[in-house]
């Protein structure tokens, strides 16, 4: 049999909409249980072009939306004619602020401070002014483009200096958010400390202290699968939405309120997610989308073209930080001192989460009792950032990677070794004052991920001469080899898992099984967003071990059932998984509990505690089949629906810093080997090997694409990745992918992996979230090795060519 | 206007087709072949590649009115007659080569034209033919084994 045919992803028909009814998965030549690379349910349907993503959705008689989004930045909006837009054939509808239905305008993940259409002013770039609906795509572009928006220019702040100046211009004037009490200015979100030990007397002990100044620059998650959706109005006057997003019941709790719906008359089902990263945490088409369909009474779908997408979506955070390092001739680090300025742009977003993550991460995997740090977002007028994986640490990762080997290389120690003396481990302290209480193999990642065996040197030649492919400057043909020079560069990172700081942070999962045709089958209904991480695989390997079913259906997940959480986070196989496993756990308490019912007086066996569910039998700890489990069950179903919690978490102190706020941490090493053309500034990433902790592999194949394509992330933004904002006027100057650049398959080198399963006994499974930590280290890897190869500072990311060339 | 070509092996046909739309808009939406993918609409990612009279073009920077009487080539049409998928479809999913999977259609459709004039190519050869279709999930890493995979295996059948 084809796998094919075993992993028969068929279909139980679609809605109208061309969503999927579920994915049902049947014996995949193994038992398909945790533990094994089994392969996703929906991996048939993405290959064959059947899998309907949020973009593909149809219906009949559906009208296509647009959005029209300021040209400028920071202005006030002096009037907005609608009038000959509206007069376009084709047109339903057109809408700006003054056609919502409520008072209710604003949403946001924690402050509700971003207007669904813009009021009075714009505050950034591309921040949405009105909408269109039309029978063409094409009709609605051109009808947006015949509103008239007169805009009166204000001045922009679009950094600390400018935003923290005496008189300057506030972003939002009348804050009264939960933040707006501590923090020093206006257009700061909000500002965390960190302080432990006494830094000024631990800097006396200092032998050598290391100072830098480090910038990181606006990343994009460049999702392939552009914002989109469709709304359809429904008969009891509520709304079916269909859409990409990371967390359905997020959305919800903001899009309701806007349309002055109930949020059960607002269902909302999860389409096909063309990745996210970060970007569908907040919303975008959404309340747009709802609103035409309500306004018109027609189907309304919302597709973004790229350029749109960039202004659609917040970025990562750009960073500016500051680090003071000092140790002792041994190589102990005494101290660190950081500050570290993250541009949140011109609504908060999820930037108070990230200023907590970039605070509490901000020394990263090391022992330091002495530390002195201050992390905060601004409000200015650029473009809105928020999450994108790693979430914070990545760009403290960076900075304090960079001065770890400014340190080593100050104490002429070896840049690992000296990491690992500083590495922690289990029973350490973070600068929270949180004892580190799972295992943290630091120094061994450390160990292993330096004893992989390099590439060769000139690794480009082959018997018919250099293959251009391999070199910098790929198939431009620039290089043969002269100029080129190696580089070696090691990087470490420390990333949390899950929401912290005191957030309850849960998931629900509900788990049927029954009979059907003498065979027991499970069903799980989760409301997790399946952004391509390969969530819908865990699942169903989870509901196999814990009910000893081979096939198990994946519900499409939605809103008829409670939160799932995010996406993010690293958090989905630990919370869903979790949720689903803890489900499970009970469903299966009840079946046994109906089999003791019907068959314990037969057996002795069934008194006994220890009873599992395996092979569709029940049987006991020694192995006895006591049942098949379609006997006990017969027409019965168990069906049940719990919700799931990690330990609780604190707030951090608003002075000190100091609070158990984190979950679970997780933890990943890089060794990134660069060829440099040093006379064009061109860099060949030719390796880029990681070892990573993962607690529990619970399907191996997905743990090593989750590595992998962090791992390019974090190259991408070590050479090429940015978005550029004009420091002027805070317009985006390059939102396409012709100009911002991601990765191709020639830049991404080979990533070789050595993944270590040290269980964290806290942890479903023993499991650790790991699709962030990749993404940390292996920016300042990459960066370590280009400093190496070519011996420049290189204190900002991405480098481009002219950082190399000093012209 | 209307607009009639073949596509995967049967005459399509669409009418009231505005001038300014693409093919990939044609078969998305005028042709329920929603397969090739959006991504960027600009011809930087690959997602809606697609085989005009045998070549891999991005649909999206193909006027509709261009393939008139020619014969298209979608993800769509790889799979056999009974759906039994092709080896380079197999071989993507089971070498974990798809997570979103957006990607994936403009990749299979690459890939497969690559191994049709290429069945032994080096990993320098696939790295090439593949330049032109992003992902953003993979690494790339899981591809090239599919590749390698699915030109093993073809290797192997003959």
């Amino acid at each position: 049999m084809s796998t094919a045919e075993q992993n028969r992803a068929a279909e139980g028909g679609r809605t109208p909409t061309g969503v999927a009814r579920g994915l049902t998965q049947g014996a995949t030549g193994t038992r398909g249980g945790i533990g094994e690379s089994t392969l996703r349910p929906d991996g048939v349907l993405k290959v064959t072009g059947e899998f309907a993503y949020s973009s593909d959705l149809w219906h009949e008689d559906m009208l296509w939306g647009h959005t029209l989004r300021s040209t400028v930045a920071h202005a006030r909006i002096v009037s907005i004619d609608t009038a000959e837009a509206l007069a376009t054939p084709g047109v339903y509808a057109v809408l700006t602020y003054d056609d919502l239905p409520t008072e209710v305008r604003h949403y946001g993940l924690e402050i509700r401070d971003t207007p669904v259409l813009a009021h009075g002013k714009v505050r950034h770039h591309g921040e949405p002014v009105a909408l269109v609906a039309a029978d063409h795509p094409e009709t609605a572009r051109r009808a947006a483009a015949k509103i008239r928006v007169v805009y009166e220019e204000l001045p922009v702040v679009t950094d600390e200096a400018s935003a923290t100046a005496p008189g300057a211009v506030l972003v939002h004037e009348d804050r009264d958010d939960h933040h707006s009490g501590h923090v020093p200015h206006p257009n700061i979100v909000h500002r965390q400390p960190i302080v432990r030990g006494d830094a000024d007397a631990a800097a006396r002990r200092a032998d050598v202290v290391v100072r830098g100044e480090y910038v990181f620059g606006m990343q994009d998650q460049a999702f392939l699968g552009p914002e989109s959706g469709l709304a359809v109005p429904a008969e009891d006057g509520g709304v079916d939405l269909y859409v990409a997003t990371q967390w359905l019941h997020s959305d919800l709790r903001q899009i309701a309120p806007v349309l002055g719906l109930p949020e059960k008359k607002v269902r909302m089902t999860l389409s096909g997610v063309g990745g996210a990263f970060g970007g569908r945490e907040d919303l975008s088409m959404q309340i747009h989308g709802c609103l035409l369909a309500l306004r018109t009474g027609k189907p309304v779908k919302i597709v973004y073209n790229r350029f749109e997408s960039f202004f659609g979506h917040v970025h990562r955070h750009p960073a500016k930080l500051t680090y003071e390092h000092g140790a002792t001739r041994e190589g102990k680090l005494t101290h660190v001192r950081c500050r570290i300025v993250l541009d949140g742009g011109a609504y908060a977003s999820s930037s108070p989460a990230v200023v907590g993550n970039a605070a509490s991460l901000g020394v990263g995997p090391y022992v330091v009792d002495d530390v002195d740090i201050e992390a905060l977002a601004l409000y200015t007028n650029n473009p809105p950032c928020g999450a994108m994986r790693g979430f914070g640490a990545v760009q403290a990762c960076f900075a304090y990677e960079a001065q770890m080997d400014k340190v080593a290389a100050e104490l002429g120690m070896d840049p690992v070794e000296f990491r690992q003396r500083n590495a922690m481990e289990q029973g350490a302290v973070m600068p929270t004052g949180q004892v580190v209480d799972s295992p943290a193999p630091v120094a061994e990642l450390l160990r292993r991920v330096k004893a992989m065996p390099l590439p060769p040197e000139r690794q480009w030649e082959t018997t018919e001469g250099a293959d251009v492919r391999a070199l910098p400057g790929g198939l431009s043909n620039t290089t043969h080899g002269e100029g080129v020079v190696r580089g070696i560069g090691y990087a470490v990172g420390i990333k949390n898992v899950g929401f912290s700081e005191g957030f309850d942070d849960y998931s629900t999962a509900r788990v049927r099984i029954e009979a059907i045709n003498g065979e027991a089958v499970a069903t799980v209904h989760t409301a997790m967003a399946e952004v391509g991480q390969g969530g819908v695989t865990v699942h169903a390997q989870i509901a196999r071990s814990e009910l000893g079913v081979t096939q198990v259906t994946i519900n499409p997940a939605d809103t008829q059932v409670g939160s799932a959480g995010s996406t993010s986070a690293s958090r989905q196989t630990y919370m869903t998984g979790g949720a689903v496993k803890n489900t499970c756990e009970a469903v299966r308490e009840k079946v046994l509990a109906i089999g003791r019912r019907k068959f314990g007086t037969y057996h002795p066996a069934w008194a006994t505690a220890e009873l599992l569910l395996e092979d569709g039998h029940v049987v006991t700890d020694g192995g006895e089949k006591l049942a098949p489990i379609a006997e006990v069950l017969e027409d019965e179903a168990v069906d049940l629906e719990l919700e799931f919690r990690h330990r609780p978490t604190q707030p951090f102190d608003l002075r000190t810093g100091q609070g158990n706020g984190h979950v679970q941490y997780s933890f990943a090493a890089h060794r990134a080997v660069v060829e440099v053309d040093t006379e064009l500034g061109l860099v060949k990433v030719v390796e880029l090997a990681c070892a990573q902790d993962v607690g529990k592999a619970l399907n191996p194949l997905s743990v090593a694409g989750q590595i992998q394509g962090g791992s390019t992330q974090g190259l991408g933004v070590a050479v090429m990745e940015e978005i550029v904002v004009d420091p002027v006027t805070a317009k985006v100057r390059n939102p396409s992918f012709t100009d911002y650049l991601i990765p191709t398959i020639l830049d991404t080198p080979s990533m070789p992996l050595d993944i270590l399963e040290l269980a964290d006994e806290h942890a479903p499974y023993g499991l650790r979230g790991i699709g962030e930590a990749p993404t940390l280290s292996s920016t300042p890897a990459v960066l370590a090795a280009i400093r190496q190869a070519t011996g420049l500072e290189l204190n900002r990311t991405p480098v481009r060519p002219e950082h190399l060339t000093g012209s | 206007m209307r607009v009639t070509f073949t596509v995967n092996g049967r005459q399509a046909s669409a009418d009231d087709v505005w001038e300014g739309e693409s093919l990939l808009y044609v078969l998305r939406e005028r042709l329920g072949l929603p397969g090739s993918k959006n991504a960027c609409e600009q011809g930087e990612c690959g997602s809606c590649t697609v085989r005009l009279d045998g070549v891999p073009v991005c649909s999206c920077l193909v006027a509709a009115g261009q393939a008139q009487g020619r014969e298209v080539t979608t993800v769509e049409g790889l799979a056999g007659p009974e759906g039994e998928l092709s080896t380079v479809q197999q071989a993507f999913v089971d070498a974990g080569a798809v997570q979103c999977g957006f990607c994936t259609p403009g990749l299979l459709v690459a890939a497969d034209e690559l191994l049709e004039r290429n069945p032994e190519p080096s990993d320098g050869d696939i790295r090439e033919a593949l330049s032109g279709n992003l992902c953003r999930c993979t690494g790339y890493e899981k591809i090239l084994d599919a590749v390698r995979l699915a030109a093993a295996r073809t290797e192997g059948a003959v």
